[in-house]
């Protein structure tokens, strides 16, 4: 007799969508995909959520709300294996520059009746709370990679992923340097690899949209970018966007205050 | 309690654990309350602060699916504050990269969530079951949006190449050859999705509405315009000639409510109005492409569609529009001689709308003194529709909760999700939504 299909469910806490959006944008292998799995539950594509336990579970979106800090717990528990996707399920996202203000003063500003919303002080990646299985990065996360880490799963091994910087994919793909050839700042040396080198391709510095890479030289990086006549508040800045509290950019902005 | 107030733009769509609750008394409706649970996640209130060109590329992750329509706002709202305009070859790219936007999310609405619903399924992939040429139809479309706004954006999701004032880089005419061709097909794909649509069974239902909609003088409104208006009903009142997005604020106003996270927003004090393709049509299908209107009018939409379940057929119908707009530009497109126009910052404040999939999505900025962010405002689709659904709901609920009738609530809570998934709510939310809980009291 066959083998039950795996069981796929996706969930979603803090996030704009984009990186589940991104299994229904593999127009080419999302039918196949379908064949060998059972998408047993994500709301994004059916209407029909089928219960646990699951073999794998994809974590899209932060933790932001007392309520979500449960319903974690509760998808780790249903879970075999728990991959995170994308900067806001391992990193916190955009939302965590709420840690750097204050969650009060952030509501207040959106909010005539502040005491209406429920949210916590902090954005937190899902591994702050419960063991996950594998992280993949990026805002969003590549096509080709979480394809990369369905399949492993599905064949039980660990998805092979680069750990080096956006500049190797830079050399691969044959691209000048921005920085070297336009004096365009670039956090590239520091970002880890996974789009393709997208933004150089397009005369574009990398912003750092996949997090840093593995013991990035930040130090380094900033008294170039300030060479190109970057000012600490706009370094400051384009550390604290979407990764803003990983270890190695949160050292990366302080450092570059403390240079001032 | 009302005040006007900014409003969050992560809360457009809703957390598939949205939920329903209506009140009835005596067979009728006391209460009704759509519930969004959308954790927020702040956006008006982190944007301060920043560099005047950091909005684009922040606001795009509002929302995955509809991320050029945050961009597009953004830019336009402080090239206005910095007194800067886009214009000729560099607005046409503009347009191709959100017509990209407007294929690949209407097929993804479409084929994955709406269809299903006519057809019986709970998903385009239980529907691929079954009918694997279909979905594979709307996947082959959807693809070919996406891979517009790759070729100009860099990848579809969160784009990298778009600027205030432009791209970093333009794409050159041999780059975009290989995406006409496959234009080409979806055109075909496009006219027969009208078709496809267009005969589907229609629950029997029309509602009284006050749309609201860019409107252009020569364009199916989507870039750029005025805001118009216009009522379906009573002394049809309404302001077809529109006011310009610079007046948004004096118009729109927005109140937050205690069972939300989503502000509702009101229209000259009035609750309740419509954003999206249904307004769209009603207000401009004149300017749709005679391609177009040929469809429209072979799926028997008149001038103005009011059954919101019709407006899958008007999304369609905005399908073949975008595909033939863009394939148009594509064919007189030459590179332009510079990817962007210089932007400078200085004090003051922007505006800025278009015409995201769902509706009309609309930024303010006020810059400071050192050209960053003080103030933004983002008022987009679905909070503006959510009064709207609400009263969707009220009328469909309220004949069959009538005394003496008591039908499942399953059966009632299948409706609902229809009926809001008719506008097109952010996508969690479309697909599965409802936790409907009904108090006869
Ligand atoms: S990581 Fe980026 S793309 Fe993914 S959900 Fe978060 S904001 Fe969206
Ligand atoms: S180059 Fe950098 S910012 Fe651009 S897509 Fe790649 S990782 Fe993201």
């Amino acid at each position: 007799m066959d083998e039950p299909a795996p069981r796929l469910a996706v969930w979603k806490f803090a996030s704009c969508d984009g990186c589940q959006l991104t299994l229904l944008d593999c127009e080419d292998e999302l039918l196949s995909v379908a064949a060998r799995l059972e998408i047993a539950y994500f709301l994004e594509a059916s209407s029909a959520p089928g219960p646990g336990p699951y073999d794998l579970s994809l974590v899209e979106g932060s933790i932001t709300t007392p309520e979500d800090l449960e319903r974690i717990r509760h998808v780790r528990r249903v879970s075999r294996r728990l991959v995170t996707i994308g900067a806001c399920a391992t990193a916190g996202g955009v939302q965590a520059l709420r840690d750097f203000a204050g969650v009060k003063e952030f509501a207040s500003v959106v909010y005539a009746r502040p005491d209406y919303i429920a949210t916590l002080d902090r954005s937190t990646p899902i591994s702050a709370h419960v063991p996950v299985d594998f992280e993949l990065r990026g805002c969003p996360i590549d096509r080709r990679q979480l394809l990369e880490v369905i399949s492993a799963f599905l064949a039980g091994r660990r998805p092979v992923v680069p750990a080096h910087s956006v500049c190797v994919e830079c050399k691969a793909r044959g691209n000048v340097c921005v920085m070297v050839a336009h004096g365009t700042p670039c956090l590239g040396p520091v970002t880890q690899a996974g789009c393709g080198a997208l933004c150089p391709s397009f005369n574009r510095g990398c912003y750092g949209c996949f997090g840093p890479m593995e013991s990035p030289n930040a130090a380094g990086l900033n008294h170039w970018l300030r060479g190109l006549g970057m000012s600490t508040p706009e370094l400051v800045r384009i550390y604290r966007t979407y990764h803003a509290t990983t270890e190695p950019f949160r050292r990366a902005a302080e450092e570059a205050e403390e240079h001032e | 309690m009302t005040h006007k107030t900014v409003r969050i733009g992560g809360l457009t769509r809703v957390e598939g654990e949205g939920g329903l609750v209506v009140h009835a008394r005596d067979g009728r409706i006391t209460g009704l309350e759509l519930r969004i649970y959308e954790p927020p996640r702040f956006f008006e209130a982190l944007l301060r602060g920043r560099g005047h060109t950091e909005p684009p590329d922040i606001t795009a992750r509002i929302c995955g699916i509809c991320p050029v329509a945050y961009q597009m706002s953004a830019c336009q709202a402080i090239e206005a504050a910095c007194g800067a305009e886009v214009t000729g070859p560099l607005r046409d790219l503009r347009l191709l990269l959100y017509y990209g936007e407007w294929i690949e999310s209407h097929a993804l609405h479409i084929y994955l969530l709406h269809a299903p619903d006519f057809l019986g399924y709970d998903s385009g992939i239980a529907l691929a079951a079954d009918r694997r040429d279909l979905v594979e139809r709307g996947l082959a479309l959807k693809k070919a949006g996406n891979e517009l706004i790759a070729v100009i954006g860099g990848r579809p999701i969160h784009p990298v190449n778009v600027r205030v004032g432009g791209f970093y880089r333009v794409p050159a005419r041999a780059e975009l050859a290989p995406v006409a061709e496959r234009l080409r097909r979806a055109r075909d794909d496009a006219l027969a999705t009208v078709a496809w649509v267009a005969g589907f069974d229609f629950p029997d239902v029309e509602h009284d509405y006050r749309f609201l909609a860019l409107s252009h003088p020569e364009e199916y409104a989507i870039l750029s315009g005025r805001v118009a208006t216009m009522m379906t009903a009573g002394d049809g009142r309404g302001t077809p000639e529109g006011f310009a997005v610079e007046d948004w604020p004096e118009h729109v106003t927005e109140e937050q409510v205690p069972h939300s996270t989503a502000l509702h927003a009101r229209l000259d004090g009035e609750s309740g109005y419509l954003v999206g393709a249904l307004a769209r049509y009603a207000l401009n299908a004149a300017r749709l492409s005679p391609l177009a209107r040929e469809a429209a009018a072979a799926a028997g939409l008149g001038p103005v569609c009011r059954n919101p379940f019709r407006a899958i057929v008007v999304r369609a119908v905005e399908i073949v529009h975008a595909c033939d707009e863009a394939l148009r530009i594509l064919d007189g497109y030459t590179e332009p001689d510079r990817p962007s126009v210089p932007v400078e910052p200085r004090p003051g404040v922007g505006h800025g709308a278009s015409e995201a999939p769902r509706g009309t999505l609309y930024h303010r900025y006020r810059l400071d003194e050192d050209g960053l962010v003080a103030e933004a405002d983002i008022v987009p689709p679905t909070a503006q529709n959510q009064a709207r659904i609400e009263a969707d709901l009220r009328d469909l609920l309220a004949p069959r909760l009538a005394p003496g009738l008591d039908p499942p609530e399953a059966e009632l809570a299948a409706l609902c999700e229809r009926a809001i998934r008719n506008h097109d709510p952010c996508i969690s939310c479309s697909a599965h939504f409802l936790d409907f809980r009904l108090d006869r009291g």
